[in-house]
């Protein structure tokens, strides 16, 4: 099969998928979104791809940020937040560059630690583009906190990356279909910023042919 | 569920609108009548030829607020639409259905259905709190007549029997519609529905309310991604949101009609509200029009449970909440879409 880079998935939206797979439908199959998730992101990716390929040297480090990514292997495109090439002989050669480096991904998040299963998810997927581009171990990256300004190691395992492919894996798999999977309602739907458009409840609701028949009294 | 905020009505011929920084700007030639923040808005519509500019356009359309074009006497003009939403599988199941007869039927029944259904409920609820003003055996017998009719519809998978239906419990259910007229009996009657120009008061009354939810309602239905132009119950005719239409049917009579019998039995417009054109047109005067639509808006944040939905919502809201009925339903999420069953 020919590579088609049409058919790849935004590398973002498997935060959603992970969360929960009709949210993502929602917003990756159907484009719907409500203006919030829509202004926020936008912004958001905004500010980043405002400066894409400001290289920052410092010492031993080159850091890259807004840097877009991909992998054929899990067929997605994103963004990095930020990209660290670390001075260290055991790494790779870059072009225009003296050196060896270490290739580590660092994903900006605002507020406090909490880390969720989807953003390690994330993390992780955008590892592997890197080490599928840079042909290159990335065996760590971090997530940097806004609020409190620290940053916290996440190591990238072989378990980890299974899961990634099998969630890619049905992402196509519903994409190629343009299926939204029927509501599971949860816990997670009372944060969910689609609750209005996914309306949850449907799920509990009568049958609208009983529904319809209450009038015909 | 979409928040419910205020439509700026503008009903001045001569009043242009622009856009700085976030705030619509009313203007008059060089005087600044006023200023509005566009995030305190759902809704702007004009009448007569006030004009707006493209920058205003632009971010109304971003914004998902509705801006609509209307002519001095209420009819639709023109409607600002902006980038369509990407959601492209929700449209091509819409084309489907619409192209297929059967499979639109299996929908236009049920807003057909509830259309019925609530004018039935109407005429039981004027029954119940006018016995004494009405013709009581005649509203028991035509609502009995409405329940026949129901059960007819609930079986019909025909477009053409569908139109034949309701085009019957309608004239069963206006045959009526003037008992329901309890005050100011002189200025206000109903003979049949006329329009394209409405010759009576009550007729203005009914065609420019009509104007006002389907213009709501084709904003709703676009904001869930739906084409407001592509009907089940009414096929395509260039310039006819048809969808909107189908919608509006079962929220006609619930919303429009007895909006409009409220507000002449509660004496909120007179006689004096009306001028008789030449033609025998009958029109609302501006300050008739400013009272109407400000009733309109207050009756739009009032409060109901959703019948389906068994949420609390605002009137103002009901079309987005059928809306996005019709999408899920459209999207597989329910085997049926459930219509706006008032009781
Ligand atoms: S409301 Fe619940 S089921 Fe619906 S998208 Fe959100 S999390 Fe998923």
């Amino acid at each position: 099969m020919g590579i088609n880079e049409e058919d790849y998935l935004m590398l973002s939206g498997i935060q959603h998928f992970r969360f929960c797979a009709r949210q993502w439908a929602l917003i990756h199959v159907e484009q719907q979104w409500e203006e919030n998730v829509r202004t926020i992101e936008g912004q958001y990716v905004h500010q980043k791809v405002d400066q894409p390929f400001i290289r920052e040297k410092r010492l031993d480090k080159l850091i890259v940020r807004a840097m877009p990514v991909k992998s054929h292997e899990l067929r997605t495109t994103g963004i990095c937040d930020v990209v660290e090439f670390i001075q260290d002989p055991a790494g790779i050669s870059l072009i225009n560059e003296v050196g060896k480096f270490r290739v580590v991904p660092v994903e900006y998040k605002r507020g406090k630690p909490k880390k969720e299963e989807e953003d390690i998810m994330q993390l992780v997927a955008q590892a592997m583009c890197l080490e599928e581009m840079l042909a290159c171990e990335v065996p760590v990256g971090y997530f940097f906190y806004d609020e409190i300004k620290r940053r916290e190691e996440i190591q990238i395992t072989e378990a980890h990356k299974e899961e990634v492919r099998q969630l890619f894996k049905q992402m196509h798999h519903y994409f190629t279909r343009q299926h939204t999977p029927k509501v599971k309602m949860g816990k997670h739907c009372k944060s969910c910023s689609l609750e209005n458009l996914c309306m949850p409840i449907l799920n509990e609701k009568q049958d609208v042919k009983s529904y319809m028949r209450r009038y015909l009294v | 569920m979409r928040k419910l905020l205020n439509t700026l009505f503008i009903t001045t011929s001569n009043v242009y609108l622009t856009l700085k920084g976030e705030t619509v700007v009313v203007s008059q030639e060089e005087d600044v009548l006023g200023r509005i923040p566009l995030h305190n808005l759902e809704a702007i519509c004009t009448f007569g030829y006030a004009g707006a500019s493209p920058m205003l356009m632009h971010a109304c359309a971003e914004k998902n607020v509705s801006l609509t074009f209307l002519n001095a006497h209420g009819k639709f003009l023109a409607r600002v639409i902006g980038e369509s939403k990407g959601n492209v599988v929700l449209r091509k199941t819409q084309y489907r259905i619409s192209d297929s007869e059967i499979a639109s039927a299996k929908i236009a029944r049920n807003f057909i259905f509830a259309k019925v259904a609530n004018q039935k409920w109407i005429l039981e609820r004027a029954t119940r709190d006018n016995p004494l003003r009405i013709d009581v055996p005649a509203f028991k017998q035509v609502s009995e007549r409405l329940l026949e009719d129901l059960k007819k519809i609930l079986a019909c998978e025909d477009l053409e029997l569908l139109r034949g239906l309701e085009g019957q419990a309608a004239s069963a259910y206006f045959g009526l519609f003037d008992q329901m007229i309890l005050q100011q009996k002189e200025a206000f009657y109903f003979k049949t529905r006329n329009r394209r120009p409405p010759t009576d008061n009550i007729n203005a009354l009914l065609s420019f309310i009509y104007t006002l939810l389907a213009k709501d309602v084709s904003a709703a239905l676009e904001t869930v991604g739906l084409d407001a132009y592509v009907g089940f119950l009414h096929r395509d005719r260039p310039g006819r949101a048809s969808l909107a239409l189908d919608v509006m049917e079962e929220l006609r009579g619930v919303i429009a009609d007895r909006f409009v019998l409220k507000v002449i039995n509660k004496k909120m417009l007179d006689e004096k509200d009306f001028i008789r054109k030449e033609d025998g047109a009958v029109l609302l005067t501006d300050e008739g029009r400013k009272k109407f639509l400000q009733a309109w808006q207050e009756r739009k944040q009032e409060t109901l449970t959703h019948p389906f939905l068994k949420e609390k919502i605002n009137w103002g809201l009901v079309p987005h909440a059928q809306a996005m009925l019709l999408a899920r339903h459209l999207r597989g999420d329910l085997e049926e879409y459930p219509p706006f069953l008032w009781k």
